[in-house]
């Protein structure tokens, strides 16, 4: 399987941006906020779109558009905690745009193809080139890095706000920081391995790894360990399966993983009704 | 306005008979304006009960019930509407056993169901054999291709809504501003969570048809979520988010109908600009309230 040079550079940059996905998916679970990255994968797809209507540099466009609204919508809530509905509202609207330069691009390029923009949308695993999987894994390394640099005070600040702030911790500066860097695992995961991909590797690891541990350091580790290890798993199965594409794999056993969690703690609340 | 107004010529008249001359443009107005009732109805409670991202969720998951039926060379349609209510279903039935926790393994759940959803989508789409010319319409809609037979399905769909809403209406918003009271006065909660989120399936899927998966929410969360802005009375609230999504869509159409730009570009600016005028107008009126002397 790995003689293949597109599945050496699809285990390459999946394994290091289900890492960084996993290990931020975590927070992101904790703080509530998966809707937030939800969101902010698809404000990936309008600042690709824009860019490509522009003529400028794709990933550019990606990059600049995505931080750029984290750092608005992080900034906007009290606590550094957007409300849902503004999120609902921002996103809609950052969605209209995309159509605008979807339609801008796709008229502006002679009718090529609305095709390259949908793949935008959902990016490719193994699609990438060489130079592009080290890319991704380089800036999810870097993320990666940076999480776990704030790890400490970020953690204490997503479980206990007030707490933090009375022992004069930046709370809301690290809720802005914390925002910055999942956009720019959201803008790097989107054109690389696809909005799906992103949105299955942020939600299900850290739901999982919550359910299964009350240590958040044990819960971190685990959650980055479950989406790397879906990620392998999915690769190896669309490998072996040809009509399972890699994205749909990769995602059904990151599913798998959190409804075992799941029942697993049903299971233990059942038993603890019964013995209490 | 930048846009050319290649026709419009400021005559309202004359510029509403040319709008409506051809019958794609007022089966697009008729779908639109239903579809926008019920969203707007339907998201006036989502936002009130804070289930925006179901209500996301639930119309990224009508992507794999259309490619599915289209898979299947079943009508879209009833993709649409299965996948939806299928969805609701396995949100309604999971979410329950997160109450308790906080909304952290709520929004993993969803997150989960969403990515889980979209995963079938790419597969339905991969076995039809990679044809991916539709998916830009299955997620941006096709505004402007409506037949009449849809609007018929999308009244009727309409018209059960409705009439399950005016059955529900009040124990629901009992529910929804106050669950603990609520079921603590004998009101079945569980079951009004459930059948909310299938009216919610239901609307999100009529919409999607129109709109596109990706672009409900211009009509779900934005009107609403203005008119809560603007008045706290859920009787006022719920009929003025209905007349802002309508307002919103039959505007958005006609200007794109006389402008270079698609549909979904004007409905969601104009919505948005909207939310964003009313927001700014009571941050003023409220910091003006502030500054003058008790």
């Amino acid at each position: 399987m790995l003689a293949h040079e597109f599945m050496r550079n699809a285990f390459l940059a999946g394994t290091f941006v289900a890492l960084a996905c996993g290990l931020i998916g975590y927070f992101v679970v904790l703080r509530g906020q998966v809707f937030a990255g939800d969101a902010l994968s698809h404000v990936a797809f309008t600042g690709a779109l824009a860019a490509a209507a522009a003529g400028i540099d794709i990933r550019l466009g990606l990059f600049a558009a995505t931080v750029v609204v984290a750092v608005g919508i992080g900034g906007l809530g009290e606590r550094a905690r957007p409300d849902d509905v503004v999120i609902g509202s921002v996103f809609a609207w950052v969605l209209g745009l995309g159509v605008l330069f979807l339609s801008l691009f796709v008229n502006g390029s002679s009718g090529s193809d609305g095709t390259a923009a949908v793949r935008v949308l959902f990016g490719s695993i193994l699609g990438l080139s060489a130079a592009d999987a080290r890319l991704a894994a380089l800036i999810a390394v870097l993320a990666s890095l940076a999480l776990l640099a704030i790890a400490r005070p970020l953690l204490f600040s997503s479980l206990d706000p007030e707490v933090a702030r009375g022992l004069g911790l930046p709370v809301r500066a690290l809720g802005i920081a914390f925002f910055a860097l999942l956009a720019v695992v959201a803008a790097e995961a989107t054109q690389a391995v696809g909005a799906l991909l992103l949105l299955g590797l942020l939600a299900a690891p850290g739901g999982a790894a919550r359910l299964l541990t009350d240590n958040p350091w044990r819960g971190l580790a685990l959650s980055a360990a479950i989406a790397v290890g879906s990620t392998w798993l999915g690769l190896f199965l669309s490998y072996e399966i040809d009509s399972l594409p890699a994205g749909t794999a990769v995602i059904g056993i990151a599913t798998a993983a959190f409804a075992i969690a799941a029942l697993s703690r049903v299971d233990v609340r059942a038993r603890l009704t019964i013995g209490g | 306005m930048h846009t050319e107004l290649a026709a419009l010529t400021w005559d309202l008249v004359s510029d509403f008979e040319q709008l409506t001359t051809y019958p794609f443009m007022v089966q697009a107005l008729e779908a639109g304006a239903i579809v926008a009732l019920t969203a707007g109805a339907i998201g006036w409670f989502m936002v009130l009960r804070r289930q925006t991202f179901a209500g996301h969720t639930l119309s990224v998951i009508a992507f794999p019930g259309a490619a599915a039926a289209t898979l299947a060379g079943l009508p879209v349609a009833l993709g649409y509407f299965g996948a939806c209510g299928l969805g609701a279903l396995v949100l309604g039935l999971l979410g329950r056993g997160e109450r308790g926790s906080d909304s952290g393994g709520e929004s993993a759940t969803i997150g989960t169901v969403q990515a889980f959803g979209l995963g079938l989508g790419f597969l339905f789409v991969g076995l039809y054999g990679g044809q991916l010319l539709g998916l830009e319409s299955l997620l941006f809609g096709t505004f402007l291709g409506i037949t009449a037979g849809q609007v018929q399905t999308l009244l009727w769909v309409a018209v059960a809504v409705f009439a399950v809403l005016a059955l529900i209406g009040r124990p629901l918003l009992f529910a929804s501003v106050d669950a603990g009271v609520a079921r603590a006065a004998g009101v079945p909660t569980r079951l009004l969570d459930l059948a909310f989120l299938l009216l919610l399936g239901m609307a999100v899927a009529a919409t999607a048809q129109i709109t596109g998966a990706l672009l409900v929410f211009a009509l779900l969360v934005t009107p609403a979520a203005t008119a809560q802005q603007l008045t706290a009375r859920p009787g006022a609230g719920f009929l003025l988010a209905a007349a802002l999504a309508l307002a919103v869509t039959w505007l958005g159409l006609s200007i794109a109908y006389f402008s270079p730009y698609p549909v979904g570009f004007w409905v969601t600016s104009i919505s948005f600009g909207l939310y964003v005028a009313v927001r700014l107008g009571r941050h003023l009126r409220e910091s003006r309230a502030l500054g003058v002397p008790a």
